[in-house]
């Protein structure tokens, strides 16, 4: 039997939107007041999905300890309480929560190898949230 | 096609055991989730159909037989139960998350007339979700 297990996680981190090919008025034209040279921050929830059989022996899809210890490792230990602009993943990338969804799919999806990375949803404020499946269609 | 997801609410109590693992097996694998006294979560369950919308009364499905169903096969037999004495299905099947998904799935999907069951969501807390659609 195939289920789809979906953990919630947290981090708080700081960015600004701008990019260096536009001119400043076209940044903040585009960005607006994401644009404030100084940055601004976000609580980001983060919602990772993995896809696979139910083990029979132990019941689960994967173990959550196991998936907890990457995610802490690998993204919350890297993203939380710091500025993405000054990550190394986000040179030359506008850190918006677009490409920071899809940078914390790929992290998973290189890197966790238990189950198979379904879908990463990243809620930036409560009124808005990205989703990213590795470029497949994201099952509702 | 239109989807519709009725939710309720839920409270038991698990444990997580293998008997086939040893003391040691099975306290590495399932942590704290092994203590035999158990320990009880309040699930949330999303129940999610699709079907046409009938044109004469502009439903997918009565929503009040739904609410009935889902009380009647699946909150009547789990609420307040300790799941792994008190239902044969987890005698000899782990009650995590993923098989109490499929479980419901089960009791439900042969129960609906009207609309289709897609999904099955449960919470057993607020960040942590299974989801289950009847795939083998």
């Amino acid at each position: 039997m195939k289920a789809y297990l979906t953990r919630r996680y947290w981090f708080s981190a700081s960015h600004r939107l701008h990019c260096d090919a536009l001119s400043p008025e076209v940044n903040r034209e585009i960005y607006g007041k994401c644009n404030n040279p100084h940055g601004h921050g976000h609580n980001y929830a983060v919602e990772v999905t993995v896809a696979g059989q139910v083990d029979p022996t132990t019941g689960m899809v994967c173990n959550l300890a196991d998936l907890d210890a990457f995610v802490e490792k690998n993204i919350l230990e890297r993203f939380d309480r710091e500025n993405l602009n000054l990550l190394t993943e986000f040179k030359g990338v506008v850190p918006t929560t677009e490409n920071l969804c899809i940078e914390l799919f790929n992290k998973l999806d290189a890197g966790f190898h238990l189950a198979r990375t379904e879908k990463v949803r990243v809620e930036e404020t409560m009124l808005n949230s990205f989703e990213y499946a590795g470029g497949r269609e994201v099952r509702h | 096609m239109v989807y519709l997801t009725r939710k309720a609410e839920f409270s038991a109590s698990h444990y997580y055991h293998n008997p086939e693992f040893t003391a040691q097996e099975n306290q590495r694998i399932f942590g704290k989730c092994n203590n035999p006294n158990g320990h009880g979560h309040n699930y949330t369950l999303e129940v999610t159909v699709k079907g046409p919308v009938d044109p004469d009364s502009g439903f997918v499905v009565d929503l009040k037989q739904l609410k009935e169903t889902m009380n009647r096969e699946v909150l009547d037999a789990l609420d307040h139960r300790f799941l792994n004495k008190e239902l044969p299905e987890f005698r000899s099947t782990i009650p995590t998350t993923e098989n109490l998904a499929i479980n419901i799935w089960k009791r439900l999907e042969p129960k609906l007339s009207l609309a289709k069951l897609h999904r099955i969501r449960l919470y057993e807390t607020p960040d942590l979700f299974v989801d289950f659609y009847g795939e083998q």
